[in-house]
């Protein structure tokens, strides 16, 4: 795209009405709106889900309306849309729309018209699910991995049109990945500028373009998984159905393995947590350097790190099954990939406390985030290698140590890097800064909060509580002390929960009075802080494409003006180092 | 600055809860100690690397936070520290994982000699089978589960006669002796679980699946259910008691065997040949196109069709008695009533069951059921409308503990609400719970029961049913 002329390019989705300037808009700056907010909409839904959850299990009976079958609603509900349609569509349509055209110096993403469909297809799936809340029945409960045969059943709630919605509205959903992230892919590898080499994309860009591969590998196992579902329950197929008698009847169902349905699933399901959690490398990655004026300490490895766990995570699937009844010899196999994938996890977190060492550390709200970030990340990371360990997943499986674990991994992790990657780009998105000691009070509620919520749990998990369970009444290893502990996480979680109305607040509040950014207002060096408007315009970069002279990271460097360099610098010009010009880092002996 | 004092803070605050905390691994009576010992390994390296992360992110934090005139340190890269750091995560991961290998190779070959026992999961209840005198479980298959062989053993198999069935309860097991367990499910996935066993593996319909370990401790157990089964799973539970081996043996002993087990099983309100007949009916799945209690489907329903005046395809008329009914079975076509399709495939019986068949449905006439006052017939179609619906996986009818309260004695007995107020159990209270059952759930029980929907006859001779195992008998 950057070869096409300016005015030839933009003519084909120019805006020429409010509709197609603010509805079905082609600018991937819009687009990246409008996932946001519906992301951050149906999030919220499924944020007050929790609470009510949270409710049950803090002061079990107290709210009557909270029987079994909505407690398992609500579960369900909640785990899918943050999985799913927050965490997923937030990281690649919202992030990954804004981001990428910007970072790589491209005008837009190069199917423009394909990333509308992306969008609207994802609105759709969105209504769909939300449409399973008004059913007879209601939506389904049969938790977020709708294993068969219960997910279809009568005694699971929702085995009606619940279950039906949940599976068409994932379908639509995966058709709107798809859409999106062929754009992704295709614009980060054909529309980057001149001089922009793969080896100066900023980490954001390549922890989302990994992402989306991943996402466009893994999302097809979920696609057939709930086509076949759907045959299951609506054309009495057997993909999934042996024999059963459900509820004291025979059922017509024959010959198909439950089993077959988790390593499909899985085989989506673990590549979706790297899904969420590449972007959100990627992203604290860029957090990290740009607020403590440093480049990102081993860019290289941490490029690799990306790739190699991208890889990995199609080769650990099964660690989610060690209980299930497959043939426990895969344990061993799958033991060994998961433990492995830790070393160059570990890397990376090295890597971000590493450079911090000897930086010039500036703790602003998107800081904030990216420490408690990386605090997070180490905890969900640990308790990572006692579960991939089959031996001691043995006793943990389905207990609170799952729960606790996969929340602080790919729930508080991630958003704590969506918290600080949205008060690091507001600025650039809408030209007004947040504000400061809203985001403070924000992050401190969500950090310690969340922390208050799942670092306790991880003791219940090793107590051994079941984990989606209505009620404990009457099981005597639990001591009833946990009930305190229970009713004290509840707490914590109302206030987090409320915290996020602040955010919401600020969001609104800094649009009309927060203070005027300009276009740099973190002295940050990578492109997108480069555009001749802010916040920028359709087609970003006015008549003629930058230039990228360098990597993002030349922070500090010694000898310029300035603590940071952009890219579009050119060297020799300024102050860029000599022998930068192929974005490779100069060698630990090649500086003075 | 305030990030780095709270996290130091948080380190500490870990560390105190850590050794405070009054909830930790359940006291262990299994011989898995192994796996206590693989977890503790892991936890001390984890716990030493989140303390050494977090003070050194405090660290940095306080040190190089940011003041007029600092500026940063240009190090892109660092291939040695780099290289040190992959070399000390590589030999930390194997720390761990090595001896987790050992433990799961032990875990995953069960002992020579180890015991065989059974459990078998459905919605929402534990069923435990030993192999019996001669040492070997019986064949079973989903086709032969109905109410009076929950297990679904083979009947023709002479190694299942013998097999010991606990279709509720509690699960004995004898102390310091290998146990391997093969787990079977009835409907979803279930899974057995034993806190105190550490060792824990899912129950999957279709397959059988299996876990060891010995039990090293006398006492009495939880027991539940780890993978999500629907909306009882919580309700799933039960006990394991280990005994001293006297004490279990005289246990088992004690237990019925598959063959007593089906012996005993009652033959409801009518004659013991109609009740084979209902059982001949379901086997054979008669029953997907009669219906018992006068609804419409894709057969003439049975509900008084004995000894109706049926006019036939034909234009034949015909009385239905017992030689019309054994050749309507036998040769299906010759004999269609008008107004079906001849879509029901031949049936070779026995004589017998042919017998058992024409007597079941002679006890759904209109006038055996008269002449006993609202009696057999009602009862029987009841018994059928249980059976159908599957009342009977949660209500049993012998006074068994299960899911929901059981059906014996339950007519006419007082009851005290979830709600705290008292009632009579009586038809109105009983029509009420089948069609609104949240409404009326009995303390100490789960409110899990989803809604039916039945026909007012249904619902009466559901009353019948539960009316004939005894009015207010406990």
């Amino acid at each position: 795209m950057s070869n096409v002329p300016y005015q030839e390019a933009l003519a084909l989705h120019d805006p020429t009405s409010y509709w197609t300037k603010y509805v079905f808009s082609q600018d991937h700056k819009w687009i990246a709106i409008q996932y946001t907010v519906t992301a951050v909409a149906v999030g919220m839904v499924a944020l007050v889900m929790s609470w009510l959850m949270r409710l049950q299990l803090g002061f079990p009976g107290a709210f009557s309306f909270i029987d079994p079958s909505t407690y398992y609603q609500l579960v369900t509900m909640h785990g899918m849309i943050m999985v799913i349609y927050l965490l997923t569509a937030i990281f690649l349509g919202g992030f990954g729309n804004f981001l990428i055209p910007l970072m790589v110096g491209a005008r837009d993403m190069v199917f423009p018209f394909v990333n509308m469909l992306s969008y609207w297809a994802y609105f759709l799936s969105v209504l769909v699910l939300m449409a399973s809340l008004l059913v007879p029945g209601g939506p389904t409960g049969a938790g977020w991995t709708m294993y068969p045969p219960q997910a279809i059943l009568p005694g699971t709630p929702g085995s009606g049109a619940g279950i039906v919605l949940m599976l068409v509205s994932l379908v639509l959903f995966i058709v709107a990945a798809t859409m999106g992230g062929l754009n992704y892919v295709v614009t980060v590898l054909q529309a980057r500028t001149r001089g922009m080499t793969m080896m100066r994309l900023p980490l954001s860009v390549w922890g989302i373009l990994m992402a989306t591969v991943l996402a466009l590998l893994a999302f097809p196992a979920l696609f057939v998984g709930a086509v076949m579902t759907l045959f299951d329950r609506l054309l009495g197929s057997s993909f999934f159905m042996p024999a059963v008698i459900s509820m004291g009847k025979h059922l017509d169902y024959a010959g198909g393995s439950p089993i077959l349905f988790q390593h499909i699933f899985w085989f989506f399901g673990h590549p979706e947590v790297y899904i969420v959690a590449l972007p959100a490398f990627g992203i604290v990655s860029d957090l990290i350097s740009v607020h403590s004026r440093k480049n990102i300490f081993g860019y290289r490895i941490m490029v690799w790190a990306i790739v190699i766990i991208g890889v990995l995570s199609f080769v650990v699937w099964a660690h989610h099954m060690y209980v299930s009844g497959m043939n426990p010899y895969f344990g061993f196999f799958f033991a060994t990939t998961t433990l492995i994938i830790a070393v160059p996890t570990a890397i990376k977190v090295y890597n971000w406390v590493l450079t911090l060492w000897r930086g010039d550390i500036h703790l602003t709200v998107p800081m904030l985030f990216s420490i408690g970030f990386v605090s997070s990340f180490t905890i969900g990371g640990l308790t990572g290698l006692f579960l991939g360990n089959v031996t001691i997943d043995l006793p943990l499986s389905d207990t609170y140590f799952v729960v606790a674990h996969f929340h602080m991994v790919m729930g508080v992790s991630p958003i704590l890097v969506v918290f600080g990657g949205i008060y690091h780009w507001y600025p650039k998105i809408t030209g007004r800064m947040l504000n400061d000691t809203w985001g403070k009070i924000h992050f401190w509620f969500t950090f310690l909060g969340t922390y208050a919520i799942y670092f306790p749990m991880h003791y219940l998990g090793f107590v051994g509580m079941p984990r989606r369970y209505h009620a404990y009444d009457g099981y005597e290893f639990i001591p009833e002390s946990a009930q305190d502990l229970n009713a004290f996480i509840t707490i914590s979680a109302l206030m987090v929960g409320v915290a996020q109305f602040i955010f919401l607040y600020n969001l609104y509040w800094s649009y009309r009075n927060g203070r005027v950014a300009g276009p740099n207002p973190w002295n940050a060096a990578s492109l997108e802080w480069q555009t001749p408007q802010t916040p920028p315009v359709h087609g970003n970069w006015g008549p003629k494409l930058p230039t990228v002279y360098r990597w993002p990271y030349d922070y500090s460097v010694p000898g310029a003006d300035q603590d940071f360099i952009p890219q579009t610098q050119p060297p020799g010009s300024a102050f860029g180092m000599p022998g930068h010009t192929d974005g490779v880092p100069l060698p630990e002996g090649g500086k003075a | 600055m305030a990030i780095a004092i709270v996290l130091i803070l948080l380190v500490i605050g870990s560390v105190v809860f850590h050794f405070w905390s009054p909830w930790w691994i359940t006291p262990l009576a299994s011989n898995w100690s192994e796996m206590d010992d693989t977890l503790m390994i892991t936890f001390w390296v984890s716990g030493a690397v989140f303390i050494a992360i977090n003070l050194f992110m405090a660290y940095a934090v306080i040190r190089f936070r940011h003041k007029t005139g600092r500026k940063a340190h240009y190090e892109p890269e660092n291939k040695k520290l780099e290289w040190w750091l992959t070399i000390l995560t590589t030999i930390g991961v194997v720390i761990m994982l090595a001896p987790g290998l050992i433990v799961y190779n032990d875990f995953v070959h069960a002992p020579d000699g180890a015991s065989v026992i059974e459990v078998l999961g459905k919605q929402w209840q534990w069923g435990y089978r030993f192999p019996g005198s001669d040492g070997i479980l019986g064949n079973s298959e989903p086709r032969f589960v109905d109410f009076t062989n929950p297990f679904g053993l083979d009947p023709d198999d002479p190694n299942a006669q013998d097999d010991v069935v606990v279709a509720s309860g509690e699960l004995h097991l004898p102390i310091n002796k290998p146990i391997q367990i093969l787990l079977r499910s009835k409907d979803v996935l279930h899974d057995f679980y034993v806190p105190h066993f550490r060792a824990k593996m899912d129950a999957v319909p279709g397959a059988i699946s299996s876990f060891w370990f010995t039990p090293t401790r006398l006492g009495k157990f939880d027991s539940a259910c780890a993978e999500y089964c629907g909306v009882g799973h919580h309700t799933m539970r039960s006990f394991v008691i280990v005994d001293e081996p006297a004490d279990f043996e005289q246990w088992l002993s004690a237990q019925p065997t598959f063959s007593q087990s089906v012996a005993k099983t009652p033959a409801g309100g009518a004659g013991e040949s109609a009740a084979k007949g209902l059982e001949v009916a379901q086997k054979q799945g008669c029953l997907g196109c009669h219906s018992v209690d006068g609804t419409a489907s894709t057969g003439p329903t049975w509900k008084n069709l004995y000894g109706k005046t049926e006019t036939l395809e034909n234009g034949n008329t015909v009385v239905v008695d017992e030689a019309y009914l054994k050749e309507a079975i036998t040769t299906p076509n010759a004999s269609v009533v008008k107004g079906f399709a001849p879509i029901m495939p031949p049936y070779q019986l026995s004589e017998e069951d042919l017998k058992a068949l024409v007597d079941y449905t002679r006890s759904l006439s209109e006038s055996d059921g008269q002449a006993s006052g609202g009696g057999s017939g009602l009862v029987e179609t009841g018994r059928a409308i249980a059976q159908q619906q599957g009342c009977l996986g949660c209500h049993s009818i012998d006074g068994s503990p299960g899911t929901g309260p059981t059906w014996k004695g339950l007519f006419g007995k007082q009851e005290k609400l979830a709600d705290g107020s008292t009632i009579v159990v009586d038809e109105a209270f009983l029509k009420e719970s089948v069609s609104n059952p949240s409404a009326t759930v009995i303390e100490g029980f789960s409110p899990i029961m989803p809604p039916y929907q039945l026909t007012p006859d249904q619902l009466d001779s559901l009353v019948a049913y539960t009316k004939s195992l005894g009015a207010g008998a406990e």
